[in-house]
């Protein structure tokens, strides 16, 4: 039961050394970098942070020191601890996941890292400064450069277009028209938005309307963000394709995301490593591998109960475009092809159109074989060496119906969307992995993939 | 002493019961206080009703001279084309009626000065009120301490502000504005209130999460999400004005109201009917125009409006 998957393809060059590793699709696991931890910055310390929601936190909090729980704080006081002795660090530039039920306190621990709620006790320190004793002052301007946010709800301004929403953190901190509109046009033009910066937010649809809410946040260009249930509200294909977006943009450029969620797939998909709460405690802290492989306790263990992605995910959910894509336009030859194959040392490419409609698969054999088959002087076109042997299969595919083909096929399966657009492939390793996750005995197989990494 | 008649006991005529209610009874002359309050801020506060009075005045008479001023055909042209632009062609044909109805009846300087007054009186109501409503959207010792205010406000007779307005500053234009300022303002307070409070709670925590300071979210986040409320609650104000400044005309405030009181005196039923219908006609102009500022504007502006009453396809 992992999900951990070696992405084959070469992260992304950057500046920052100890960035996770990008580029990938589906949930990939990077337990030697956790493990090792040499290189990891705390980008976000959180040290035995308290809220008491009620009267008199203080006299909670003293309480609590005394060695109270919190159902005996409830009972006597009627104050709620909200969140109980949480300490956790995030490490710059990964995705981490704060996961629990609701009433766990992940959104009020979510407010207290950028001092929405201010907390009782406790210190957040962001880059080594602690902002639970920051001035007003340099709040707002932590606020304004370092760290932004992403809201459930969306939380857009109706009054504003999608433009002015995207400029808005920007025109609080007083950037000017042209370069603040300049700044949201770039975000928008990132999640894919760019034409619809004149609309209104109740002309898009709910995914269109946290594209903006991701884009509002991506405008300041900060180093933290903050995701409370950002794709919660969304039904869940729309909650797919935000992940990938999320994740794509990660691998442009990585930020510190702090994704709240509820949901495990969502946790498991998008996490670098993930924290469970439960009641306002921090339960346990770790990569989903580890969370998987030794649960802290039931309530950790229950969220993986009855957990069987092969009926619940699609060829479409696992489906992962680590391929070399080869576009299809005039010019495209045999020859260009290989060369496009050998420059990135691949086997074999996915073939599509300019609109991204699949063609075809070409290995490097059956390129090679039809260049010798032409013989040398002759231009041949790309169709000629595609390979009949690999069907493409619908993104609507379950798991179970994937098994035969992928099996049989020798190279990754390609699977294409409603319209025939080239949506990625499934390799055997990917199939495998996937359905391993419904294994009773997760130990085992993550115990199995760790030797294969390493 | 108190009139003791209808306490219990009282009537039977029994003797304990009557000499319990007398010493439990305390005599309170809370309208002797009033009296006497008032005519303490009389004698000291001279100064205040004297600049009130100037300030107020001046205002409300050159409103009033203004709109009497402007050429009718203007004001004609005027709110039909406002009418046009926020609200639709067949509200703006209803102007034109009900505005050419007014001069028919010979109302026309009464209309413009009961229109003269009632936007003094808004100015200066949302002048307090509107700051207030934020005072107390943003406090909640403020909310307790201003909100038994307005009810008191609200639930004091009409009339009964008549009374020291007129003591403060004679009859006349003035303290008939006055005395609509206070009866118009409690909407406007409440209703701001309301509609800072009532913002979503996320929209606030983004305003503050991208950097707002309290000022910022004010007028970035609370008042443009507030709009609807806030405009509900200028449009109560223009009407509960319009609704008082008739009533004043008992003090002499003048306009629409005099020929409502007229008929009401001497019983002459047309008079009556025909200022009540002039003060309905202000109102639905003064309502459908305000309310129409409330909702953000989806339909036709002004020049697609004109084409399309002209039949000119845009």
């Amino acid at each position: 039961m992992t999900m951990a998957i070696v992405v084959s393809c070469a992260a992304k060059p950057d500046n920052k050394p100890c960035l996770s590793k990008n580029g990938r699709n589906y949930a990939s696991i990077r337990g030697d970098q956790t493990k090792g931890g040499m290189c990891l910055d705390a980008k976000l310390k959180v040290e035995n942070v308290y809220k008491i929601f009620g009267a008199q936190p203080k006299r909670a909090m003293t309480r609590i020191r005394k060695g109270q729980g919190k159902d005996e704080i409830f009972a006597e006081t009627g104050m709620t601890v909200g969140v109980n002795n949480a300490s956790f660090d995030i490490n710059e530039g990964e995705i981490f996941v704060i996961m629990g039920l609701s009433g766990s306190g992940k959104s009020t621990m979510v407010r207290m890292l950028n001092r929405l709620i201010d907390p009782t006790s406790g210190s957040v320190k962001i880059d080594g400064r602690d902002i639970v004793a920051m001035s007003r002052r340099d709040l707002i301007a932590l606020r304004r450069r370092e760290i932004s946010m992403v809201f459930q709800s969306f939380a857009l301004m109706p009054h504003q277009s999608v433009l002015e929403n995207t400029a808005f953190g920007l025109a609080t901190a007083g950037v000017g028209r042209s370069e603040r509109e300049d700044a949201a046009r770039k975000a928008l033009d990132a999640v894919g938005l760019g034409a619809n910066a004149e609309s209104f937010p109740d002309e898009l649809s709910g995914g269109m309307k946290q594209r903006v809410g991701l884009a509002r946040a991506l405008a300041v260009n900060p180093s933290i963000l903050l995701m409370d249930e950002a794709f919660s509200a969304l039904d869940p294909l729309i909650r797919t394709e935000m992940q990938d977006e999320l994740l794509r943009l990660q691998s442009e450029q990585a930020r510190t995301v702090v994704f709240i969620t509820h949901d495990l797939d969502e946790a498991m998909r998008v996490g670098d490593r993930i924290a469970i709460m439960q009641a306002g405690e921090v339960v346990q802290v770790g990569t989903p591998e580890e969370i998987v492989r030794h649960p802290a306790n039931d309530y950790v263990r229950s969220f993986f109960r009855d957990v069987n992605v092969s009926h619940v995910f699609t060829a479409g959910d696992i489906a992962r475009r680590d391929q070399v894509t080869i576009v299809d336009r005039p010019g495209m030859s045999l020859r260009a092809a290989l060369s496009r194959l050998d420059q990135h040392d691949r086997e074999n490419a996915v073939v599509h159109d300019r609109h991204k409609r699949y063609l075809g698969t070409v290995s490097a054999d059956s390129l090679k074989r039809c260049i010798r088959e032409i013989g040398p002087e002759a231009e041949g076109r790309i169709e000629m060496a595609y390979m009949d042997q690999v069907p493409a299969l619908a993104a609507d595919t379950p798991l179970d119906d994937l098994l035969a083909p992928v099996a049989s096929a020798p190279f990754p399966v390609v699977i294409v969307d409603s319209e025939g657009d080239y949506h990625g492939t499934v390799s055997r390793s990917v199939l495998l992995h996937a359905l391993n996750r419904s294994e009773e005995q997760p130990g085992e197989s993550a115990a199995q993939t760790e030797a294969e990494h390493a | 002493m108190l009139d003791q008649s209808y306490l219990p006991g009282a009537r039977a005529g029994e003797g304990f019961w009557q000499s319990l209610t007398e010493r439990l009874v305390v005599p309170l002359p809370i309208g002797d206080w009033f009296t006497a309050v008032v005519g303490y801020m009389q004698d000291h506060f001279e100064w205040f009703f004297e600049l009130v009075a100037t300030v107020i005045g001046f205002v409300a008479d050159e409103l009033m001279a203004l709109f009497n001023w402007i050429p009718a055909p203007l004001v004609f042209l005027l709110l039909a084309a406002i009418a046009l632009w926020r609200v639709g062609w067949q509200f703006t044909i209803f102007v034109l009626i009900a505005l050419y109805a007014v001069l028919g009846m010979d109302l026309w300087p009464a209309t413009m000065d009961t229109l003269g007054l009632v936007l003094a009186a808004t100015v200066a109501a949302l002048g307090i009120g509107l700051p207030l409503g934020v005072a107390m959207a943003k406090s909640n010792i403020m909310q307790a301490i201003i909100r038994p205010i307005l009810d008191f406000m609200q639930t004091l007779p009409a009339f009964v502000y008549l009374i020291p307005a007129v003591i403060f500053f004679g009859t006349g234009r003035v303290p008939g504005v006055i005395a609509t300022v206070i009866f118009a303002m409690p909407p406007a307070v409440r209703l701001m209130n309301v509609g800072i409070r009532h913002v979503p709670a996320e929209n606030v925590e983004a305003g503050r999460a991208f950097g707002c300071n309290g000022l910022q979210l004010l007028y970035k986040v609370e008042l443009p999400l507030a709009l609807p409320s806030i405009m509900a609650g200028i449009n109560q104000t223009i009407m509960l004005a319009l609704s008082m400044v008739v009533i004043a005309s008992m003090i002499g405030a003048g306009g629409l109201g005099d020929p409502v009181l007229a008929g009401i005196q001497q019983l002459r039923l047309g008079t009556g009917f025909q200022g009540g219908l002039g003060v309905v006609i202000l109102a639905i102009i003064l309502d459908r125009l305000t309310q129409s500022f409330g909702t953000r504007r989806r339909g036709p502006g002004l020049w697609a409006g004109l084409g399309r009453l002209f039949g000119r396809r845009t």
